[in-house]
């Protein structure tokens, strides 16, 4: 069956979202609009500030102040997600139907509840399992996500796990209910390299198993090109480039996918010297009119002061005036 | 640069952040108001023999217990009534502010003179240094004051200088703990080690590098303390410990009055009022300066005050 | 956990002869018994008969270890003042003094984690502000002028409540609520820091994205984060409220516990009864920190038993 057939799982339209702080309003989502289908995974790519979080936290109900979604719709099997929180709909929907795999696997897990406790309250509120049951089927769960021994391990606290368990243990809460959709929000990056590739092989692993979709927010491309269906490339607020990972990686058409490209280390390409960007992102409290990547784009012309269309690509879509065109000297992939 | 421009320049800056601080100030009424509270007990105490229409200790027994002036039988020169033995009210409290400052201005200089000296010595030192006074501490921040206090009480007896000293000896630790656990942290610290590392003397490093990063948070602590001891010389005094007659002290004047409280409430309630008001703008005002030295916590306070306007639940 | 308790026994053994020392060296070294507790008048031969009872007359250190021995015993030596043994008055005003004290500490302590859960809900909001700015204003009041003050009101004024001594539950109301008022204010203050600490971390938002229903985020998660700091004042604060506080209310209150005797000893210096009641509390301040320790073991999986 072709993916692109089937009604998305998660739509989200025109998300804007903004936080108060004393310096002023930080616009950290500025319009953003992605879809995810049954069973593929998304890269979100983007250095940090670039809103790849704040939109992982907008699809989980995690915006609070002085953050708010001012604008926009995030639709889940075409019900309205955005201020669900507290309808029976949006119950049934966060940690049963859409869970989370954080960045920092040392804080996201509570020190003072058991790992049993922790995987089996969302069975028993969930699934409304008996707490027997529970405790039976989160074993399962941590066998499942290749952690050995797991009867002893259900009554240990986090800070008898190492940062790799920790983040089994975080992924097998995730897929207790058997979820729909993953976001997993950089949950290799704070682990070291050889666990990285543990993990990320579990994910793999999972979804085939399950038929998770799965967000993957990451700001390293190497992880993305391996993994995912589809990327779509975050850069301050908005997404500036999306399509088939395969054809991003070998015709990236926006300035900045190229220079992000460019600047990443491949092992498949010999290269004399990385590509440095020249220049910060913008402050998201005023950007810039126009296209945000104008100031350090070298191919800046009169019409980046108006705001970029979508231009197609031919493997997805880039909001770029001047969309596949090669913006960096020495730059020929 | 000559020196005059530097120290031009030096001076402006100085002026921009003394203006910024004092817009802030303006904006944040309630360390305003604490301030000008401050402020106005302060030169109470200074200026009492000005200001004061009576000697506090004159007595008048022909006018005992007079209500204050807004009361029937009250009259306009004892705006807040008399005593007892006929003294003035507002007079023993503008001269009684004396003592009470006096005392906590002394005990927080001995005893946070001492907790910092120690809190130098042994977070410099570390080691078993370290580890002896963090124990001496320990043991005596386990034990409250007053039972100190208590023993060298009952057999000394009291006066000015052993509550001083009293005060001190039970009030140090704070200091002590606060300057040692920072000194720890800021001997790791990349800046100290390369000072180090280039062999700046050890008292250099302490008085130049580390000392001016406490100056702040000692402050703070200096003034939360300070709430701490205005309490206790009341207390004691109230408990006829602390400051004896013919000395005056608000607490010594509410242990007084309340012998007359079925008769006179003005007695107790005035010098009551006059230590709520004093501690209470004192930890309005560290709070104040807590917060605004913090950026951390400003963010914070303005995140929260934003979300309270916004009138959202978290 | 045996060897634990063992080690922490001993350790408090040691804290126990550091007070001794202490109240050894103010009372025998500092001061002078003798002209203390004898009256003016008394004459040299009095004098030299009252030294030689107490052991004055041997080398400092024969005397520090019978006074330590005696202290150690229990054996205070008898109060000048009531005429009978210094432990006999302390056994009949420290169960008044527990009294008092669990009652204002337990009413304080369940309030506390009220208002200062609730306050943490929306810090800066109008509830928040409130809560905040009456605590400030409890620890900003000194207790006897409270104590004072309501008496002033329920007594004088409405005549509801007595105002001093100690017989019915109604005499416990206005000198339990006084007691109360400072340990309520600095547990309200310290649990809306820390509950609002909580509330911002990260595990908080894994448990809203397991999709928790918001009461059980903050009961079962967060609140019971916020219980080794709150139980670490709730102990500072019976110590505190044993040894410093019940001395000021009992005597406002004239309520007949081991503060007031401590008081009227001192007036009528009496030197073994202030140093029965103060050695009896240290004893007490070292027993509630024993327990708390391994209350902490119990709750705190972190912390190891060994």
């Amino acid at each position: 069956m072709n993916r692109r057939d089937t009604p998305p799982l998660l739509q989200i339209k025109d998300l804007k979202v903004q936080f108060a702080t004393r310096a002023g309003i930080v616009q950290a989502l500025r319009g953003v609009s992605l879809a995810v289908r049954p069973g593929e995974t998304l890269g979100l790519v983007g250095e940090s500030g670039s809103g790849k979080s704040v939109t992982s936290q907008a699809i989980m109900g995690l915006i609070s102040p002085p953050g708010e979604i001012i604008e926009g719709q995030i639709e889940w099997r075409g019900q309205p997600l955005v201020g669900a929180q507290h309808t029976a709909h949006g119950a049934g929907i966060w940690g049963k139907e859409i869970s989370t795999v954080f960045q920092d696997p040392m804080t996201s897990l509570n020190p003072l509840m058991t790992v049993g406790a922790q995987i089996g309250e969302v069975l028993t509120h969930h699934l409304k399992m008996t707490r027997a049951q529970a405790r039976r089927r989160s074993a399962e769960l941590l066998a499942a996500v290749g952690i050995s021994a797991p009867e002893r391990r259900l009554d240990e606290y986090p800070h008898e796990l190492s940062g790799g368990m920790r983040q089994r243990v975080m992924i097998a809460i995730a897929i207790a209910c058997e979820p729909a959709l993953l976001i997993a929000d950089e949950p290799t990056t704070a682990l070291d390299v050889t666990i990285q590739a543990q993990i990320l092989e579990l994910l793999v692993r999972l979804q085939k198993e399950l038929g998770l979709a799965i967000i993957f927010i990451t700001h390293d491309l190497g992880v993305v090109a391996g993994l995912c269906h589809r990327t779509s490339v975050m850069y301050a607020g908005q997404i500036v480039e999306t399509g088939e990972s395969d054809f991003i990686f070998e015709h990236p058409a926006h300035p900045y996918t190229q220079g992000l490209l460019g600047s990443t280390l491949r092992l498949d390409v010999s290269e004399d010297e990385l590509l440095y960007i020249d220049g910060l992102p913008p402050s998201l409290i005023s950007p810039p009119d126009g296209c945000s990547f104008r100031p350090r784009c070298p191919l800046a012309s009169d019409i980046c002061r108006k705001a970029p269309t979508h231009a197609m690509t031919g493997g997805g879509t880039a909001a770029c005036w001047h969309a596949k065109t090669p913006a960096w000297d020495g730059m020929d992939r | 640069m000559t020196q005059q421009q530097a120290r031009n320049s030096a001076q402006a800056t100085w002026r921009a952040n003394a203006s910024a601080l004092a817009q802030e100030l303006w904006r944040d009424k309630t360390g305003l108001v604490s301030l000008i509270i401050l402020v106005g007990i302060v030169a109470m105490a200074l200026f009492a023999p000005l200001i004061a229409p009576f000697d506090p200790a004159a007595q008048s027994l022909s006018h005992r217990l007079t209500p204050p002036a807004w009361l029937d039988r009250g009259v306009w020169t004892h705006p807040l009534g008399t005593d007892h033995l006929g003294r003035d009210i507002l007079s023993r409290i503008i001269w009684g502010a004396r003592l009470t400052l006096l005392i906590g201005s002394c005990v927080v200089l001995f005893g946070g003179a001492l907790g910092t000296a120690v809190g130098l010595w042994a977070g410099y030192n570390g080691g078993r240094t370290d580890n002896i006074l963090m124990r001496i501490v320990d043991i005596q921040v386990s034990f409250p004051g007053i039972l100190l206090i208590l023993l060298i009480v009952s057999v000394m007896g009291t006066s000015v200088v052993t509550l001083i000293v009293v005060l001190s000896l039970t009030n140090w630790m704070v200091f002590a703990r606060f300057v040692r656990g920072t000194v720890m942290s800021l001997r790791q610290s990349a800046y100290v080690e390369a000072a180090e590392i280039v062999g700046c003397h050890p008292a250099r490093i302490l008085f130049r590098h580390i000392l001016p990063n406490l100056i702040t948070p000692l402050l703070v602590l200096s003034i939360l303390e300070f709430t701490n001891i205005v309490l206790a010389e009341a207390a004691l005094s109230f408990l006829g410990l602390g400051i004896q007659p013919p000395a005056t002290s608000w607490g010594l004047d509410i242990a007084s009055g309340r012998d007359y409280i079925y008769i006179a409430w003005w007695l107790v309630t005035f010098p009551g009022i006059c230590i709520v008001s004093l501690v209470l703008s004192l930890n309005l005002f560290s709070s104040w300066v807590r917060i605004t030295t913090d950026p951390q916590e400003r963010e914070k306070r303005f995140a929260h005050s934003y979300m309270s306007r916004r009138g959202k639940r978290s | 956990m045996g060897s634990y308790i063992l080690g922490r026994l001993a350790q408090s053994g040691l804290v126990v002869l550091g007070v001794t020392t202490v109240v050894f060296i103010v009372t025998r070294v500092f001061g002078d018994p003798v002209s203390l507790m004898l009256p003016l008048s008394a004459t040299a031969e009095q004098k030299a008969a009252f030294a030689h009872q107490i052991g004055l007359d041997q080398p400092l250190l024969a005397q520090f270890f019978a006074f330590a021995g005696d202290l150690v015993t229990l054996d205070f030596g008898e109060s000048l003042w009531q005429r009978r043994p210094v432990i006999e008055v302390i056994a009949d005003c420290l169960p008044n003094s527990l009294l008092l004290v669990s009652v204002a500490l337990a009413a304080a302590t369940l309030m506390a984690v009220l208002l200062g859960a609730i306050a943490a809900l929306r810090p800066g909001g109008v509830i928040d502000k409130a809560i905040s700015g009456i605590a400030l204003l409890g620890l900003s009041m000194p207790q006897f002028w409270v104590g004072l003050l309501l008496i002033l009101v329920m007594s004088v004024y409405l005549k509801l409540l007595p105002s001093s001594g100690m017989g019915s539950a109604a005499h416990l109301v206005l000198p339990a609520i006084t007691l109360a008022l400072t340990p309520l204010a600095r547990q309200t203050m310290l649990l809306r820091s820390s509950m609002i600490d909580e509330l911002n971390k990260q595990y908080v938002r894994t448990a809203r994205a397991k999709g928790m229903p918001f009461a059980r985020v903050l009961i079962v998660h967060a609140l019971r984060n916020t219980w080794i700091p709150f139980l670490t004042l709730a102990g500072w604060e019976f110590i505190l409220t044993l040894a410093g506080y019940s001395v000021v209310v009992e005597t406002v209150f004239a309520w007949p516990g081991l503060g007031l005797t401590a008081i009227q000893a001192i007036q009528r210096g009496d030197l073994f009864l202030v140093q029965g009641v103060v050695f009896t509390i240290a004893v007490l301040i070292v027993t509630v920190n024993i327990v708390l320790d391994i209350l902490f073991r119990a709750i705190d999986p972190r912390i190891g038993l060994n």
